[in-house]
């Protein structure tokens, strides 16, 4: 006890509240506040609101235009699901722009939260020998098929059981979010992930002034900053008012398909219960919510 | 010590009768709850079924309506190569020209109708019903959302597409596209 009252543990400890106090100062109130934020699940109504406030009154500065934050609860009695009709992608690649587009990914470093993968007949569904690259004047290539892979949206998903600080979670309607608050960027659940879903920003992101969407929501498209993990969301900003994400409203061949799980008379039920219907890597038991089907 | 001992006793009765009714009281509320909800989501979703729309038949072009001139010509029912009019059409045409032509699909007399092969008339807006005349598996998955695009609410007021917005009526096979730009690569 004696040892620990010294006059060398409170010179100590003097020194390191000032190193501590000098550091703070240098941050106005706002980002002291955002730096002390609890994590989003813990956050009352009304603290949200204050949060929220502040975000759009940053992003104003920032970007020079109003911006709209929502933290819209799930939906009761929802669960989301995706499928995608292999027999009809043709790789155009549409759905990577406008997913792009309307989540406010970074375009320099580029971040792309869909890669469509081209595969060769032949050989099926072959991830080694998959190519993301693909560049011909015109697609489809004769002899091949496209995998276009996002967030699988797991039920068991190994993402968010890794992060040390719970800055990732499934919402109630089953989808996997990231608090950028909180996410220290450890990318430890990149590492998890099985689909390479997950991207990280290596760089401050950029986006356009004029091409920054607008309608955002705190665990979605809001603007991320340098060091954070980010990834699909199902539009959450879309899908919560009831929308359709991007993706499925811009493909030009109708190959995506997205509702409840819950619902019995939805299009995902049907498919689930009248087409040939995979998943990727069901060996890992992730037990994905994104099914892949044969429409053909 | 005697009655520290009862005292105990009756302090764990009463916290073992407790949970007991929690436990019990919680499970009913919730199973009650749950079969409420379902009920209630499924019934109104079953009454927003009717609100789908087919849209409007993409533009027709110049050539519409058929009867603009058709009506000032004599009906030739028999089966030809069009030369003089419609040749473009001729030229592209490529949904089983080996056995169908114009009146396949275009009525002799009504021109601007549709009509199916029971003789049966339809408007452009009804095109669907022609198509699914072969292509009934095709029918049966967009009329439940499966074939084709639908844009709008997951959870309410869709806007269906016609197969001719996306399949030309007389070359219905997809066109290639030039995909967008692949992504950047990163260099280590």
């Amino acid at each position: 006890m004696e040892k620990e009252n010294s006059r060398r543990s409170f010179i100590k400890n003097m020194s390191l509240a000032t190193f501590s106090a000098l550091a703070l100062s240098g941050c106005d109130t706002k980002a002291l506040d955002e730096f002390l934020q609890e994590n989003f699940k813990e956050l009352s109504k009304k603290e949200k609101d204050r949060i929220i406030k502040n975000l759009e009154a940053k992003y104003k500065k920032q970007y020079g235009k109003d911006f709209h934050v929502s933290a819209k609860p799930a939906i009761d009695r929802t669960l989301f699901g995706y499928a995608l009709d292999l027999s009809r992608c043709i790789g155009c690649r549409k759905c990577v722009y406008a997913c792009v587009d309307e989540n406010n990914q970074s375009r320099d470093p580029q971040i792309h939260w869909i890669q469509v993968l081209q595969m060769e007949n032949e050989k099926g569904i072959d991830f080694a020998h998959s190519n993301i690259h693909y560049n011909p004047e015109e697609v489809p290539e004769d002899g091949h098929f496209y995998l276009p892979v996002a967030c699988q949206q797991c039920r068991n998903p190994q993402c968010t059981t890794v992060c040390p600080t719970k800055a990732t979670w499934t919402e109630p309607d089953g989808i996997v979010v990231v608090d950028y608050n909180w996410c220290i960027g450890c990318r430890y659940c990149m590492a998890a992930c099985p689909y390479g879903a997950r991207h990280f920003n290596w760089g401050e992101p950029t986006v356009p002034t004029e091409e920054m969407k607008t309608e955002l929501h705190y665990l979605g498209n809001r603007p991320r900053k340098k060091g954070v993990v980010e990834k699909c969301t199902f539009c959450i900003q879309r899908a919560r008012e009831g929308k359709y994400p991007s993706c499925v409203e811009v493909c030009p061949v109708g190959a995506r398909k997205f509702g409840n799980l819950l619902d019995p008379e939805s299009e995902i039920r049907y498919i689930l219960e009248n087409k040939r219907v995979l998943i990727l890597k069901e060996e890992l038991n992730t037990q994905p919510k994104f099914y892949y089907f044969f429409g053909i | 010590m005697k009655h520290k001992k009862y005292r105990n006793k009756t302090a764990t009765i009463i916290v073992m009768t407790f949970t007991m009714l929690l436990f019990f009281s919680c499970h009913e509320t919730d199973s009650d709850f749950d079969n409420n909800e379902i009920q209630k989501v499924y019934v109104e979703k079953k009454a927003d079924k009717n609100i789908e729309y087919a849209t409007e038949a993409p533009p027709l072009g110049d050539d519409f309506p058929c009867s603009a001139c058709h009506d000032y010509r004599e009906p030739n029912p028999k089966r030809r190569e069009l030369v003089e009019w419609h040749d473009e059409i001729v030229a592209m045409f490529h949904h089983d020209s080996e056995n169908r032509w114009c009146l396949d699909c275009h009525d002799l007399v009504q021109r601007d109708s549709l009509r199916l092969a029971s003789g049966k008339l339809l408007s452009f807006k009804e095109s669907y019903k022609l198509c699914g005349q072969c292509h009934g598996d095709k029918l049966r998955d967009w009329k439940v959302g499966i074939h084709g695009k639908r844009k709008g609410f997951w959870n309410g007021e869709k806007e269906y597409l016609l197969c001719v917005h996306c399949h030309n009526p007389h070359s219905p096979k997809f066109q290639k596209l030039k995909p967008e730009p692949p992504p950047e690569v990163v260099e280590n």
